[in-house]
């Protein structure tokens, strides 16, 4: 079928069909990144957690100072001050994907032992004290009755704040990240489609969103069968 | 052989003193029921015992070990001491079988295939063999209780506390878990029963304890305590809680 597109112009298939790999490849990173930074995070974010609940002064202290430390500044100006900052004082040399993924886990973080301390605290101390009441040390207790409770309460909130920091990933592009919002912006300003190509990467950042939230809703109902 | 040894106990939560000057000694075999108003300190008085309360003055000795003593290692003594609670506290996520071998196996690191076995036989002792792998969602009250008795059994445990263990019970279910004490008293069980089952009190206690206000008040045999109660304050509950039955 002969084509009666002007030349040099493109349909709009023909535009997002060329731009597909490139913004993929941004896709990886931005998957990537964002797999490394809420695991880190989430991972913090328990330790903190179990900080801000320990009977001991100090670790409660520092918990909530760094709680409100992300809590009280934007995302950009913590990723400006791991980035610039740091890297300014010469004893590290963060690359921006390391700066990235930081940031990322350091924000998650926050949230996430904001979340997984509710959880815990909304578990019936009835269940610590049949716990401990067997035996159990007090970690033991931690490990294997209170938390698992917990994070199944927490799904909901723990999803919620994932798909925030996955969104959060795409202002690592301002840093030179080659993340799925960065290729965007290289693909627009090349094709000078912006509508096409930003609607796309629309459309990608959403069925990524869209198959966690499926995810966990699965795991969930997994869940609710007990 | 005393197991259980409370010298001039003293508990306060805040300002407020709960426990003033409890004296108790319980032998091995025994088996003491506590009774008392609401608010007398009877739960408190069963908690110091495996200290899930902080003791704030005298002493309380478990098999030779004084608990109150912080270098004693209290998880090691809490091992002996089984406790059933009131509101059960099975734990929800795990299965019948699981709540009975999780302990045994992280605090003792038993064999998974013995530790099983043996939460099994548990099971066949309170009836409920065949809820194995039910959820406890999925039991009645009367059926958590004696999975939570089992719990704490498969501890094997040298004294056994138990905390109105049927007062959250619908009637009905009472007699089974009532039963399920009475057999493992008669097998010889050191028991402390904080209770509301004056029955179960005078058919299967040894000694009776009936506290008001933080004290001990009046301690006996089931029959002198209930036939010929000494104090006033003893007369009056009696005469309350027996009339309602
Ligand atoms: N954690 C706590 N903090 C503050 N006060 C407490 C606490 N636990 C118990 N108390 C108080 O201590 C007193 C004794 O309570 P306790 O639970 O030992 O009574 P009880 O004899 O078991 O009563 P009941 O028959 O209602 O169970 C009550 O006045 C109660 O309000
Ligand atoms: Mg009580």
């Amino acid at each position: 079928m002969p084509s009666f597109s002007k030349k040099g112009e493109d349909t709009p298939m023909d535009v997002i069909s060329s731009a597909i790999p490139l913004l993929l490849k941004g896709l990886e990173v931005t998957i990537y990144i964002f797999i490394i930074a809420i695991i880190l995070g989430f991972l913090l974010g328990l330790l903190v957690a179990l900080f801000r609940l320990a009977p001991i002064k100090i670790l409660n202290w520092i918990a909530i100072v760094y709680v409100n430390a992300i809590r009280g500044t934007p995302f950009i100006v913590q990723l400006f001050f791991i980035y610039f900052g740091i890297n300014s004082l010469h004893f590290v040399s963060l690359n921006s994907t390391t700066a990235g993924i930081i940031t990322v886990a350091i924000n998650a973080g926050a949230y996430f032992s904001e979340i997984i301390r509710a959880g815990i605290q909304s578990i019936d101390k009835g269940q610590t004290e049949a716990a401990r009441s067997l035996g159990l040390t007090g970690s033991q207790a931690m490990r294997h009755v209170i938390l698992p409770q917990a994070f199944r309460r927490m799904l909901p909130t723990i999803t919620n704040q994932s798909i925030i920091s996955l969104k959060d990933t795409s202002l690592l592009s301002i840093i030179g990240i080659a993340d799925l919002t960065q290729q965007g912006q290289i693909q627009a300003s090349a094709t000078f489609e912006a509508f096409k190509i930003w609607l796309t990467v629309g459309v990608i950042y959403f069925i990524i969103i869209y198959l966690i939230s499926a995810l966990a809703s699965f795991v969930e109902r997994r869940f609710e069968l007990r | 052989m005393i197991i259980i040894s409370v010298k001039n106990l003293k508990k306060s939560f805040g300002s407020v003193e709960v426990l003033k000057d409890i004296n108790a000694e319980v032998k091995e075999k025994e088996v003491i029921c506590v009774i008392g108003p609401s608010g007398s300190g009877k739960s408190t008085f069963l908690r110091c015992l495996n200290r899930l309360e902080d003791i704030s003055g005298g002493e309380v000795v478990i098999n030779g070990n004084n608990i109150t003593d912080p270098k004693v290692n209290i998880n090691k003594v809490r091992q002996e001491v089984g406790m059933v609670f009131q509101q059960f506290n099975l734990f929800p996520h795990k299965t019948v079988l699981e709540n009975i071998t999780l302990a045994p196996m992280k605090v003792r690191s038993a064999e998974k295939a013995e530790t099983e076995k043996r939460a099994m036989e548990l099971l066949d002792k309170v009836g409920l063999r065949e809820k194995a792998n039910s959820y406890p969602g999925e039991l009645s009250g009367g059926q958590k209780q004696r999975v939570a008795i089992a719990r704490a059994l498969a501890m094997n445990p040298k004294i056994m506390l138990f905390d109105e263990p049927t007062s959250a019970l619908d009637p009905e279910m009472v007699g089974d878990v009532l039963e399920v004490m009475q057999q493992l008293a008669k097998e010889g069980m050191t028991m402390v029963v904080v209770t509301h089952e004056m029955g179960f009190a005078k058919e299967v206690g040894d000694r009776v304890i009936f506290m008001d206000g933080g004290y001990i008040v009046e301690e006996n045999t089931p029959d002198e305590l209930f036939g010929n109660p000494q104090h006033n304050r003893t007369k009056s509950f009696l005469s309350k809680v027996l009339n309602h039955i």
